[in-house]
């Protein structure tokens, strides 16, 4: 069955703490050519029956109304997946 | 004079918001987040806890529960609303507040007596507190951290809708030490602290006076009451 | 891979088993196919070889816990509802209501994945208490990790206290207490228990057994996966299957809000009187519950396990039967009642599926894809495990070990070094403020937290009308116990008898959690088996019984075993919570007593620790009788409200418990040692840092004086005026007269930074 991959990521002037603390612990760990970390979300949604534009569209919708949150989220990216 | 209180999956301080608004003097009532139906109720509470577990964000799948189309209509027509801590973070997702709530910047969750002040004493929970007046009521979140653009912030801050601000420490990160915050019209509040774990002496904050005895949440109770019989 | 039946384990008897990969000995191999007659199907032999594991049969233990149920007084009976063997306790704490409760360990998946390991810990004792037909009211965790310089115990802290931060609040049950230590014998085996405290009403217990023919048997919460599965993977190994998932994780994943969603829902399937029996998942998943109903009640059962919904379809008959997948229940329910039953789950969104039946074959019959996988007598697979006599030794050092006592190392007698010890003391890990741990725990969901940390118990109210309420408090020095296993299990419910009472409740029931070595060691076997006496000897004494508990054996990394850790938690009733007594003065000007003796006992103390890194000698006299009239007496003065503040010794002795009463309310105090030096024939250093039993201190109200000391004295307590309640403020300080002075703000500074330190 089709798959969606949506990725939501926080807006770039949103501090990310939970990335800042990975970035931190990497550096710790001696990996100092890695300089940042920002952490969002991954969505897999599975698609019963065939895509056609107005799935994309209502997948589109979703994913800005449900999936994240405008405010303090962008969705960088929507790709379908053939399974 | 009857308030609800709506319990969502995974709702946890419904009974205690309950508990307080009888203590208050009004008649609680429970409601479901299932149901389109608000039973006639003269006020809301969006309770605290971690409704759905706080998955995909907290308070987001909450916001779209049937129950919450009934919230937004009444809340747009000027019924009081006030959503504690997973209820705040329900009414910002619902949009019937601004901003949006993130992980708190120490990392991880806080429980502690936080000292605020009552920036604004008009709205429908706040009347019987004085402007300026410091208040003491219990925090106890993980994603209590407050954030909103720089428009909205000084939005919120010009038009007098930051209800609440940390002071003493900011627990969170929030921006501004907002601690919480109203719709334009006032009748909506939401914070990140407990006012409903403060209203019963011998089970509420520590003060300076002595321990567990602070009473400070009582008054919202108290606020919405004058208003709504007024 | 299909099955093996039993129709296949008939027609195939000598097929070669991996019993003991599977952790099974060859007599014990041997005994099952005797039982049954025939050799059993993999199925059968996985749910023996879990249910006959240690942590399953008690098999090392069982012999010993005898004890708790023989050494039984009858007033030790009283309130008791429902005594060891059950899920979890329940004593009967008058106007109707009872409370059930348990303390459980899971050590060894917290040091693998300290998170889930700690989160999962919660989860699995809570559903011992809901399993009961109680709501969950309380938590409390007990923690024991390395030294706290080795950067490993940083990731094992961090992880176990955000677990159980992260279970314990989505669950919305208050954190009320607990303790936290640190010492390098945990640093490969830390001790994570979990205690949780369930309340009901008489009528709503409820037991689990299958009884009544006909009743149905149904799982519901949520779908089972490959959690936890362990041995069973071994069998699927034998052929394995490609199409599968990734090899099955043995680590066991948590779901707070799947758990706090079935916690709502048993209550109202309890309202509603849908429950005849229920039994929680946890240790060997389904087979654990089947055979446990089965052997409890009529004593058959028929299941169908195509019924049990899987989040992974391609798990094998052994892997659903062991499956330890979380936050799961089963129910006994009438037919008559079904409908109502599934309505309920449903409003909950909890899925739900009719596994079988209550049967009268006496044999628990599993069946999977159209063939029979398990035909056992339950109570076999249940109850009437094996019960070993391991072999006992005295342990070779243990002599040496008592003869090098603390009372030989120099003790200091002047104010500056004696101050500077105090601080030490105060600063050491295990004294130190634990407020990075305790600020991430809830304590005000439920409204009914009457005291939590730092008090010396937990108490919450049960009924909001009377103030009608309980205590509960958990202790253990592993320390004493290692110098005298007997003698430290004794004070370790002296100690949390003590605590309970300074809150002003009377002590009325004990839960116990085990933590010991690997009982293959004839030594630790000996710590276990002193230790057990004298925990029962204790409780016979002091006429309140073991209403259940929890052993945790193989606790030792090689050949270093534990420090013995038996942790024992005394949960006391109050009449009315507001008659509280908290740990600390709020006021000045109040008088300060201690009661009890002070004697020269620094084995094993925190002073040895801290100051002379020594243990060695006997850890301190108990005296049961004594601790119990101290008891009596602190519930009379807390009747008449003559003590403001209450605050028992321990670790770290006077100065500690004087640290904690100045820091906790910033109420500074002027205390003189003179009295306790001439009565008792002590140096100040001991007067300070001795860690005699059975004393406590307290704060009185200047008008309530004469009827206090009244009371120690009709009581025949020694009592002694020691100080008393001075300034609060930036000028608070503690003044020890003629030693020393030492701001509160420099006392509450030096132990709150040690924490941050190594954990912030």
């Amino acid at each position: 069955m089709p798959v969606f991959v949506v990725e939501v990521m926080p807006k770039p002037e949103i501090l990310d703490p939970q990335g800042k603390a990975v970035a931190g612990a990497l550096s710790r760990l001696g990996h100092s050519e890695f300089s940042a970390v920002r952490m969002g979300k991954r969505f897999e949604v599975t698609v019963d029956g065939p895509i056609t534009d107005a799935t994309r569209a209502r997948l589109e919708e979703i994913a800005r109304e449900i999936l994240s949150n405008q405010v303090i989220e962008d969705v960088v990216s929507i790709t379908e997946v053939t399974a | 004079m009857r308030i609800g209180v709506i319990t969502f999956p995974g709702s946890l301080d419904d009974r205690d918001a309950l508990r307080a608004i009888r203590i208050a003097g009004a008649e609680p009532v429970s409601l479901w987040h299932g149901e389109h139906d608000l039973q006639g109720v003269d006020a809301l509470v969006l309770p605290g806890g971690f409704s759905y577990g706080d998955y995909l964000r907290a308070g987001a799948i909450a916001s779209h529960a049937p129950i919450m189309s009934e919230v937004i209509d009444a809340a747009n027509k000027g019924m009081p609303v006030l959503g504690i801590c997973n209820g705040f973070q329900m009414l910002a997702e619902a949009r019937l507040v601004p901003g949006a709530h993130t992980r708190n910047d120490v990392q991880h969750f806080v429980r502690r007596d936080q000292h605020l002040l009552v920036e604004n004493n008009s709205t429908a929970w706040t009347t019987k507190f004085s402007a300026g007046e410091e208040i003491i009521i219990p925090l106890k979140n993980a994603d209590g951290r407050f954030i909103a653009d720089a428009d909205t912030i000084t939005r919120i801050e010009d038009n007098g809708q930051v209800t609440f601000r940390y002071v003493g420490m900011n627990p969170n990160g929030s921006a501004d030490d907002i601690a919480g915050v109203s719709n334009e019209r006032g009748n909506v509040v939401g914070l990140m602290p407990h006012p409903e774990h403060a209203v019963e002496p011998g089970f509420g904050p520590d003060t300076a006076s002595h321990m567990r005895s602070g009473r400070d949440g009582l008054r919202f109770f108290t606020s919405v009451i004058e208003r709504v019989l007024a | 891979m299909s099955a093996d039946t039993v129709d296949n384990a008939i027609a195939t008897p000598d097929k070669e088993q991996p019993y003991a990969a599977l952790g099974l000995k060859p007599d014990e191999y041997a005994r099952i196919k005797e039982i049954l007659g025939r050799r059993p199907t993999s199925g059968e032999l996985a749910m023996y070889s879990v249910m006959w594991s240690e942590h399953c049969s008690y098999k090392s233990s069982k012999m010993y816990l005898r004890q708790f149920g023989q050494k039984v007084t009858p007033k030790m009976r009283e309130k008791l509802m429902v005594g060891m063997g059950e899920n979890a306790g329940v004593i009967d704490i008058g106007e109707g209501w009872a409370v059930t409760f348990k303390v459980e360990s899971h050590n060894h998946p917290s040091y693998i994945e300290p998170f889930q390991g700690a989160a999962t810990g919660v989860g699995g004792i809570v559903r011992d208490i809901i399993s009961m037909g109680a709501r969950p009211v309380a938590i409390m965790d007990q923690l024991r990790f390395g030294a706290v310089e080795n950067p490993d115990t940083a990731r094992v802290v961090s992880g176990v206290v955000g677990g159980i931060s992260f279970y314990g609040n989505c669950l919305g049950l208050p954190n009320i207490g607990g303790e936290t230590y640190f010492d390098a014998v945990y640093q490969g085996n830390p001790l994570v228990n979990a205690l949780a405290v369930g309340v009901l009403r008489h009528e709503d217990l409820h037991l689990a057994n299958a009884s009544g023919v006909g009743n149905k048997i149904v799982l519901f919460g949520a779908r089972t996966g490959g959690d936890g599965i362990g041995g069973a993977s071994i069998l699927a190994s034998d052929s394995f299957d490609s199409t599968g998932p990734t090899k099955r994780p043995a680590v066991q994943v948590g779901d707070p809000f799947a758990e706090k969603v079935l916690i709502e829902c048993c209550l109202e399937l309890y309202r509603e009187g849908l429950v005849e029996g229920i039994q929680d998942l946890g240790a060997a998943g389904i087979s654990c519950a089947t055979s446990e109903l089965a052997a409890n009640g009529d004593g058959g059962m028929f299941v169908e396990l195509d019924n049990v919904l899987l989040r992974d379809p391609t798990l094998t008959s052994e892997e659903i039967l062991m499956s330890e997948s979380q936050e799961r229940m089963m129910a006994v329910v009438e037919p008559g009642k079904l409908e109502a039953f599934l309505a309920v789950t449903a409003k909950w969104d909890v899925e739900t599926s009719v596994l079988g039946e209550v049967t009268d074959t006496g044999r628990l019959v599993i069946h999977h894809n159209g063939h029979e996988i398990v035909n056992v007598d339950p109570s076999t697979v249940a109850v009437d495990g094996p019960v070993y006599e391991r072999p006992v030794a005295y342990p070779s050092w243990i002599d040496a070990l008592n003869a090098d006592s603390a009372s030989t190392l120099p003790r200091p007698s002047d104010g500056p070094t004696l101050r500077e010890q105090f601080l030490s003391l105060v600063a050491s890990p295990n004294l130190a403020d634990k407020s990075m741990i305790t600020t991430q725990y809830d304590y005000f969901v439920m409204g009914n937290t009457a005291l939590s940390f730092p008090d010396d118990a937990g108490m919450i109210r049960v009924d909001e009308e009377s103030g009608l309420g309980f205590s509960v408090a958990t202790d253990c020095n592993g320390r004493y116990c290692q110098l005298d296993p007997y003698q430290g299990a004794q004070l370790a419910l002296a100690e949390a008898y003590r605590n309970v009472s300074v809150t002003g409740a009377v002590p009325a029931a004990v839960t116990d959690c085990l933590n010991f070595g690997s009982p293959e060691n004839p030594e630790v076997m000996w710590q276990f088996q002193r230790a057990v006496e004298g925990l029962s000897d204790a409780c016979e004494v002091m006429d309140i019984p073991v209403t259940g508990g929890n052993v945790s054996f193989y606790n030792q990394t090689g050949d270093v075993a534990i420090h013995p850790t038996p942790v024992v938690g005394v949960l006391g009733i109050i009449d009315d919570v507001a008659r509280r007594i908290p740990s600390a003065w709020q006021e000045e000007g109040q008088n300060i007593y201690l009661l009890g003796h002070t004697n020269l006992e620094l084995d094993g103390s925190a002073w040895a620790n801290t100051i002379h890194a020594h243990l060695g000698g006997r850890p301190p006299a108990v005296d049961l009788e004594r601790e119990m009239a101290l008891g009596s007496l602190l519930h009379g003065a807390a009747l008449e409200g003559l003590v403001t503040s209450a605050h028992d010794l321990s670790d770290g002795g006077l100065a500690q418990a004087l640290a904690e009463a100045v820091t906790r309310f910033g109420v500074g105090a002027r205390v003189y040692l003179d009295d306790i030096l001439e009565r008792d024939g002590v140096d100040a250093a001991t007067a300070l840092f001795s860690e005699s039993t059975g004393r406590v201190i307290v704060s009185v109200d200047r008008v309530d004086d004469v009827k206090f000391v009244g009371l120690c004295e009709a009581r025949g307590y020694p009592v002694l005026r020691i100080g008393v309640t001075d300034r609060k403020g930036v000028e608070a300080e503690l003044d020890v007269q003629g030693l020393f002075r030492i701001p509160v703000t420099e006392i509450a500074q030096r132990s709150a930074e040690t924490l941050p330190k190594y954990f912030g």
